[in-house]
């Protein structure tokens, strides 16, 4: 419902709200591929701190939690990856330009987690596959930083800056407008995290119950 | 609709269809644990009523 909520209060907020822009309509799609990047961030270092918390005290569910959290990141990344590669069409015209430090990062970072799912389903099931996951999902979770400061680190500057060091480059309504996206990301992730999360418990369950049951 | 319309739109739309199957996988996979669900409960009835039968098959063979 808070997700709903917010995610529909940022489409009026960005179509009727917003100002336009130097950039013209495209940098409406900034307002969703921002958040949507960010939550993809958020999600990878959530299943990078579920893995580390299995590794520590062994709780029961941890793995579960950190896959369930590094597949939501996969799903965020391939939207970021995608409204990004629009956004450039109209920008620069083309899809995707090799030269840009932090978009090839991000890809290196996508890529890395998609790798996960192959590293998880060619292990048996088990101690050993948790064990395995948990290290992979924390040595991921170092291209984070990277990703995010590729672009302050990059000569080319061809990705725009959104958050300097002077704070945030854009107009109060702007900032008020993607704050107002960036929850309803979160809000929608952290639905889609729990959603998951309970079908994948209740799946274990029953698989538990029908072997009690054989 | 201009072409830079267009692209905000397909855009937008992505965002959608990305929620929107993920939502419709999910439908899916809660039908079919409800499915199991209702299946394990019939098993666990029919369970639940075989041992009494057997037990009482066994009395009148006694018997």
């Amino acid at each position: 419902m808070l997700a709903t909520t917010l995610v529909s209060a940022s489409i009026a907020l960005i179509f009727f709200y917003a100002p336009v822009d130097q950039d013209g309509l495209n940098q409406k799609i900034f307002y969703f591929h921002v958040p949507i990047a960010f939550t993809a961030y958020a999600c990878f270092g959530w299943g990078a701190w579920k893995a580390f918390v299995h590794l520590w005290k062994r709780p029961p569910g941890a793995d579960l939690e950190s896959y369930v959290a590094i597949h939501q990141g996969v799903i965020f990344g391939a939207m970021t990856l995608i409204t990004g590669s629009i956004w450039a069409k109209i920008s620069w015209g083309r899809w995707w330009v090799w030269s840009s430090h932090q978009l090839v990062l991000f890809l290196v970072l996508f890529l890395f987690y998609a790798a996960y799912f192959m590293l998880r389903f060619s292990v048996e099931p088990g101690p050993q596959r948790e064990n395995l996951c948990a290290v992979y999902a924390i040595f991921g979770v170092v291209l984070i930083p990277i990703s995010y400061l590729a672009i302050r680190l990059a000569q080319d500057y061809i990705h725009p800056v959104t958050f300097s060091r002077h704070g945030p480059q854009m107009a109060g309504s702007q900032f008020a407008t993607f704050c107002v996206a960036l929850a309803g990301m979160v809000a929608l992730a952290g639905f889609l995290y729990r959603l998951e999360l309970a079908g994948k418990r209740l799946d274990q369950r029953l698989r538990e119950l029908r072997e009690a049951l054989a | 609709m201009s072409a830079e319309e267009k692209y905000v739109a397909a855009a937008y739309l992505v965002v959608f269809l990305f929620v929107l199957v993920y939502v419709l996988i999910m439908a899916t996979k809660v039908a079919r644990l409800e499915r199991e669900v209702g299946e394990l409960a019939e098993r666990a009835r029919r369970r639940r009523e075989t041992p009494v039968e057997t037990h009482e098959r066994e009395e009148v063979e006694v018997g």
